[in-house]
């Protein structure tokens, strides 16, 4: 045993994903992973990993969890919650916080209590080296539907711990990242079709000229939108089932779209009027329960230099890595009392982070 | 037979790209949907993710940073020359299933809307001969066709929360294997022992689309004896014939 990461409360949602698993949709096996992957790679990053391991996907609400192992290098990306670092039991409490898009080095005892979610509805917790936990089917990513993946195919609950695949870290400079700029489009773009027939012009007209707002429904399967209903052509809402994409905008019967996401089914039985460009879709994965939502359409070359240019910024996210310039750690009772603590998270609104 | 000019690339975004046959639950659909799957993965043409066969359609997902939707209906379009539907050749199964009333939570429902009696609800459903369509909905879940049409029955009004694993149910003269407990609308006529998903094997999924399969009436107590091997892991499933059929991923 290299080490642990213990749960001390799992948070809201708090799972095991990584870039999922195609290559099984044939089998029945949807492709899951991280909804936000662009978040997943910048806490990678961080912690000195390749861009798909394995990392915790904090919904709304993040875990406490508590280092048993001799050391960790941990970070957060996505949306920013405050992070307490907690002494080890017994010890008095430090005050110090840790920023979203910082590394730092933990030690036994140890711990994080991550608060809720603000700016996006997922954040992503990475250590280096990544869970010791094996793949089933080439991946981590947890499906809580058919009980696969992740630990045991289940959200993570309290008592849990996590293997470690590093049980120490050595001390280094800590980096950080300019916070992501998780600011959804206004207009989330989409290629129409396939089944962009199964409706009338008056339907295909209501889904690009209207806003929707994001049902407390939606979960990492769909998203369910609430607004106007789209009107089915004569040919109906029943297809014979085909398959679906990540994206896919299907339209049952009662007219309302849902976007199909990270633990999307294989296939269905209902038309597809649309589909959102594949760099639209961690903006998407972002987006939170009560959020308006607008759809402009684009045609296939667009989406395609979209995903060129999304894939081009990855790229460079690395070239933004910067030493921590302060203690890895921030010192709040300090800053308070210097009274700058407003103006870091200020800064960052205006910037638009 | 050849594919008919009726087939269309329909675009699924930047990631995946349609190829439709038609619009039918076809057997000859079906086979031209599995044979142009096995001639694109065959080509190992370099972007393409995965294919995923269904009814009456073929997706290909693929990565657009390395293939453009243009380039890949440019590399498909040969492919769909002179395709042939007789290229597949799945294999045979008969799957023991227990019709015992206190498992086919739905037989006396589907011999009253179908007109038969419960014994021939047993036997027309068990010596159909059907064909996997596709797998989806869940892993290792079957979409078999060919029954029937006394069995051209529309999904429950209301659908149960929980069907449970094994279950063999029917609607619109098709029959669905729950291979792990799920919601489900179909009508149950059956439960089988046989281990449909199981992670210690490769692939996991026992079936897959071009396969062919019937049902063996066994008594409750056969089941539940296979049901205890099958937890056990000591039950084996074999197909009746050896596989003929080409590379899956």
């Amino acid at each position: 045993m290299k080490g642990a990461l213990r749960v001390v409360s799992p948070g809201l949602m708090t799972t095991l994903q990584d870039l999922g698993r195609p290559g099984y949709q044939h089998l029945g096996v949807p492709v899951s992973g991280a909804l936000d992957h662009v978040s997943l790679r910048a806490a990678n990053l961080l912690v000195g990993n390749a861009a798909g391991v394995g990392a915790l996907e904090i919904a709304y609400q993040g875990p406490t969890v508590r280092v048993e192992a001799d050391s960790v290098r941990i970070a957060l990306a996505g949306g920013s919650p405050t992070i307490d670092i907690l002494p080890p039991e017994g010890e008095a409490s430090s005050g110090r916080r840790l920023a979203p898009y910082e590394s730092a080095r933990l030690v036994r005892g140890q711990g994080l209590r991550i608060g809720a979610l603000s700016g996006s509805s997922v954040a992503y917790l990475a250590i280096e080296g990544g869970f010791d936990i094996a793949p089933v089917l080439g991946s981590q990513s947890t499906l809580i539907r058919a009980a696969i993946g992740g630990l045991e195919g289940r959200a993570l609950r309290a008592g849990d711990a996590l293997p470690l695949k590093q049980g120490a870290t050595a001390e280094r400079d800590e980096v950080m990242l300019p916070p992501l700029d998780l600011t959804s489009r206004a207009r989330v773009r989409i290629v129409l079709g396939p089944q962009e027939d199964h409706f009338t012009p008056e339907g295909l007209r209501t889904l690009l000229g209207s806003t929707y707002t994001i049902s407390q429904a939606s979960d990492r399967m769909g998203m369910r939108l609430e607004g106007p209903a789209l009107e089915h052509s004569s040919k109906g809402y029943n297809i014979v089932s085909d398959g679906i994409a990540h994206g896919s905008i299907q339209v049952p019967g009662n007219g309302l779209p849902i976007i199909l996401l990270a633990d999307r089914q294989t296939t269905g039985g209902y038309p597809k009027v649309a589909t959102v460009i594949s760099a639209d879709l961690p903006g998407l994965g972002r987006m939170m329960p009560g959020a308006k939502i607008a759809f402009e359409a684009v045609d296939i070359e667009t989406a395609e230099a979209a995903a060129r240019a999304l894939a081009a910024d990855i790229a460079d996210m690395a070239s933004r890595l910067a030493p921590v310039r302060h203690a890895a750690v921030i010192d709040v009772t300090r800053l308070m009392g210097e009274n700058l603590v407003s103006g870091v998270v200020n800064a960052r609104e205006a910037s638009g982070a | 037979m050849e594919s008919s000019s009726q087939t269309r690339f329909l675009a699924a975004g930047d990631t995946a790209l349609v190829v439709e046959f038609g619009d039918r639950v076809d057997a000859h659909l079906s086979a031209l949907v599995l044979a142009l799957g096995q001639k694109l993965e065959a080509t190992g043409l370099p972007g393409v993710v995965e294919v995923v066969p269904t009814f009456r359609s073929l997706m290909v997902h693929y990565d657009p940073l390395q293939l453009t939707h243009a380039d890949l209906q440019r590399a498909i379009a040969p492919l769909l020359q002179g395709l042939e539907a007789a290229e597949i050749a799945g294999r045979r199964w008969r799957l023991p299933a227990c019709y015992d009333e206190s498992l086919g939570l739905d037989l006396a429902d589907v011999a009253d809307r179908s007109g038969l009696s419960i014994s021939q609800v047993i036997e027309r459903h068990s010596e159909s001969v059907e064909l996997v369509y596709m797998m989806g909905f869940l892993p290792g879940l079957p979409y078999l066709g060919g029954l029937p049409s006394e069995f051209a029955l529309p999904r429950r009004e209301n659908p149960r929360v929980k069907v449970p694993p094994g279950s063999v149910a029917v609607a619109m003269a098709m029959t669905v294997i729950y291979p792990q407990e799920s919601p489900g609308g179909w009508h149950i006529l059956a439960r089988t022992p046989a281990p449909l998903w199981d992670m210690a094997r490769t692939p996991p999924a026992l079936l897959a689309a071009g396969d062919r399969v019937s049902f063996a009436p066994v008594s409750l107590r056969e089941y539940e004896r296979l049901s205890a091997a099958a937890a056990a892991g000591e039950l084996r499933v074999t197909p009746e014939e050896v596989p003929a059929r080409g590379r899956r991923a």
